[in-house]
């Protein structure tokens, strides 16, 4: 049994160990260019097709942190298996040195230590550069872009996408793939993919009404590349009417639709596609879960969960890509395709250290002109965070303890549920918390913070639904969030125990008392997909309660003990 | 009536009471199999019933069965207070042995489509249709 406590112990040592070793050699690191350009771009081109993936981009245009998660379990034949492995373990599997970039890249461990000695993370005119440097080698490279791109920052959110829709424009994709801009509304969303310059792609795009196909989404386009015919199927995130407003964006239907995949994937074949790639959205236990299933498929590059892997997974014939979000890595896939078949392949993960790589200077004028009429709102310094503020994790992250504890003081709540999303960078300790900053965590088109009564059997039913979308030992039952977070409330979760018997001992924290339920509290929460939800929005609840503090700490999360991990 | 979050919360609760957990099958449906099949052992093979994973919206859920050679097709959604739904029957002119509709689920349960064949066999599809709140997603 592997409670939470234990989580949290195991990480403190492995921190105090390293730390203790090494504590300032990583800053040299860096520094001392240990690290070059061309060593994170060096790849020895292979076969005749080069494949660019980037997807889960959440509108991070310039250079962040990003910690990746230290709790991301795996349930049923995933469990134990990546992505589902961190930390230490996932560096042993990978043969990954304690302290090199990849730690910090890859893992959890250490990071703010790592963070000061390697730098920001991403950028997009970092990853441009990248981009560039791959068509230098290989001009018909295919850029693909997963989706999630128009969301997750203050100018993103003020241009309706417009910022990310110019700069992804200008970096020249040939196809994308989507989610979270269907929380634009369906007429923005409409009214940038007619005007996009590249493909949209969809095959699970249905017309709501009629259950058919999306006329505005095709289902696939062929690309000729290198000499090869090459199909590129997109696949949209399947649950997006459940775990976004589905009224925001009525006439649309998806789902997973693997016989529809199927049939697309016989018919570009019937077609004479010799290379057959599918540009996901599922996450990454639906993909394996779909490759499975649908055969005939060459490549998957995965997205949703945010998982960065340094391989590509196989499933029978297929491999499957995984490549991070945030802008934080660039997946290169070459391919060698003969005789109507995928022979070989070369895969690199790079990650786009921004201190390592070289802007592209026309992309960061053009990153700078979308963000030049908001800089002064962007830039000011709101407090202080005594704390790393991150938010990957199955249970919580420090981000989400204290955007719970903003609504239950802003609020006047007694418990605070804060959703289980995988987007938003990290902040150091010692760091300035600026607008930006919290809005890059809270930016939606849902943003309402709302405060209501639940009695706590409805909070214990609210608990068990949003762990079976992540505990369903059946991948096509989950929905690739984490577990929604609490503020004020504890409990205890079995992932091994079928839904309805997964949560028990619900603890009102700040008495102490068991949760009664019978019982009605006021509970304080964002993000809500019912129509017509009331309140300030999260970013102004966020930002008062951070002024209010000036200076921010938060304490460890002891209060989900997680039991069958 | 205008919506305020009170009401659209209320509604929430009202729906969750019955989406909370899945429904289990009830003895009618397992009575109604008993009467469409006489009790005779079902397949596996040759019916396809395609349903998603997770309802986008319980109350109008898209569902296709198909089972060429089919006599008959009945569709029984276990949960469901009357777990019938529908029973499709094909004449000899029929082109084809399949039809969709859309369905009303009380909540996350088996759907199940069994197919009376010409000769008289009989097979079986189900499926399980998750219903849920939603929210959350990464």
């Amino acid at each position: 049994m592997i409670s939470r406590r234990d989580f949290l112990q195991t990480s403190m040592a492995a921190t105090a160990i390293l730390g203790a070793s090494s504590y300032g050699e990583w800053g040299r690191l860096a520094a001392q260019q240990a690290l070059t350009q061309d060593q994170l771009l060096q790849f020895e081109t292979f076969g005749n097709v080069s494949l660019i993936h980037v997807t889960d981009i959440h509108a991070q245009m310039k250079p962040i942190f990003f910690r990746e998660p230290s709790i991301n379990i795996g349930v049923g034949d995933n469990k134990g298996h990546v992505p589902h492995v961190t930390g230490a373990d996932f560096r042993k599997l990978y043969g990954i040195e304690d302290g090199s970039p990849s730690h910090y890249a890859l893992t959890s461990g250490d990071f703010t230590a790592l963070a000061k000695g390697y730098g920001r993370v991403g950028g997009l005119d970092r990853v441009a550069t990248v981009i560039n440097a791959i068509r230098a080698e290989r001009p018909d490279a295919l850029l693909l872009d997963g989706g999630d791109t128009w969301h997750g920052s203050y100018t993103c959110y003020h241009t309706e996408g417009q910022d990310m829709v110019n700069v992804m424009n200008a970096l020249g994709p040939d196809a994308m793939t989507f989610h979270w801009e269907f929380t634009l509304g369906s007429e923005r969303v409409n009214e940038i993919v007619e005007g996009l310059p590249f493909a949209a792609l969809g095959q699970n795009i249905f017309d709501a009404e009629w259950d058919e196909p999306a006329e505005l989404f095709p289902p696939y386009k062929f690309f000729e590349r290198g000499g090869v015919k090459i199909a590129v199927i997109g696949q949209a995130f399947p649950y997006m009417p459940i775990a976004n407003p589905g009224w925001m964006f009525p006439e649309y239907a998806f789902g997973i639709r693997d016989e529809h995949m199927q049939e697309m994937v016989n018919e570009v074949r019937s077609q004479g596609a010799e290379l057959v790639v599918c540009l996901s959205h599922n996450g990454f236990d639906v993909d394996k879960k779909m490759a499975g299933i649908v055969t005939g498929i060459d490549v998957i590059l995965s997205g949703h969960t945010h998982d960065a892997l340094p391989e590509p997974v196989l499933v029978g014939d297929t491999i499957i890509v995984a490549s991070g979000s945030n802008g934080k890595f660039v997946s290169r896939v070459d391919l060698d395709v003969r005789d109507g078949r995928m022979m070989g392949f070369r895969h690199k993960l790079i990650p786009i250290f921004s201190d390592v790589i070289a802007p592209d200077a026309e992309m960061s004028a053009l990153i700078d002109e979308q963000r030049a009429p908001y800089l002064d709102q962007l830039s000011e310094v709101i407090g202080q965070t005594d704390s790393l503020l991150y938010r990957r994790g199955n249970f919580n992250g420090t981000w989400d303890d204290l955007i719970c504890d903003a609504l239950i003081s802003e609020r006047e709540a007694d418990i605070a549920l804060s959703p289980g999303v995988r987007w938003g960078p990290s902040i150091l300790p010692g760091q300035g918390i600026t607008r930006e900053d919290i809005w890059n965590v809270t930016s939606m088109t849902y943003g309402a913070a709302y405060r209501t009564g639940m009695t706590g059997e409805f909070l214990h039913v609210v608990l068990e639904d949003v762990a079976d979308n992540l505990f369903n030992p059946d991948p096509y039952y989950q929905q690739g969030g984490d577990m929604v977070r609490t503020g004020g409330l504890g409990y205890r979760i079995d992932i091994t125990k079928p839904q309805g018997s997964r949560i028990t001992d619900l603890v009102l924290l700040k008495t102490g008392e068991a949760i009664d339920p019978a019982k009605t509290y006021q509970v304080a929460g964002w993000a809500s997909v019912n129509e017509g939800t009331e309140g300030p929005m999260i970013w102004d609840v966020v930002e008062n309660h951070i002024r209010n503090r000036g200076t921010v700490s938060v304490d460890p999360n002891n209060s989900v003990q997680v039991v069958g991990a | 009536m205008e919506l305020t979050r009170r009401n659209a919360m209320i509604m929430g609760a009202g729906v969750l009471v019955t989406f909370g957990l899945p429904m289990s099958a009830t003895a009618a449906g397992e009575d109604q199999i008993a009467a469409f099949t006489g009790g005779a052992e079902m397949g596996d093979s040759g019916i396809t019933l395609t349903a998603p994973e997770i309802a986008e919206n319980g109350n109008t859920v898209p569902i296709e069965v198909s089972a060429p050679g089919a006599a008959e097709i009945m569709v029984l959604a276990l949960g469901n207070p009357t777990p019938s739904v529908a029973t499709f029957k094909f004449g000899p002119l029929a082109a084809s042995q399949d039809a969709s509709t859309r369905i009303r689920l009380a909540g996350t349960q088996e759907v199940v489509a069994i197919a009376k064949m010409a000769d008289g066999s009989f097979a079986k599809a189900s499926s399980t249709v998750k219903v849920t709140i939603g929210g959350c997603g990464g």
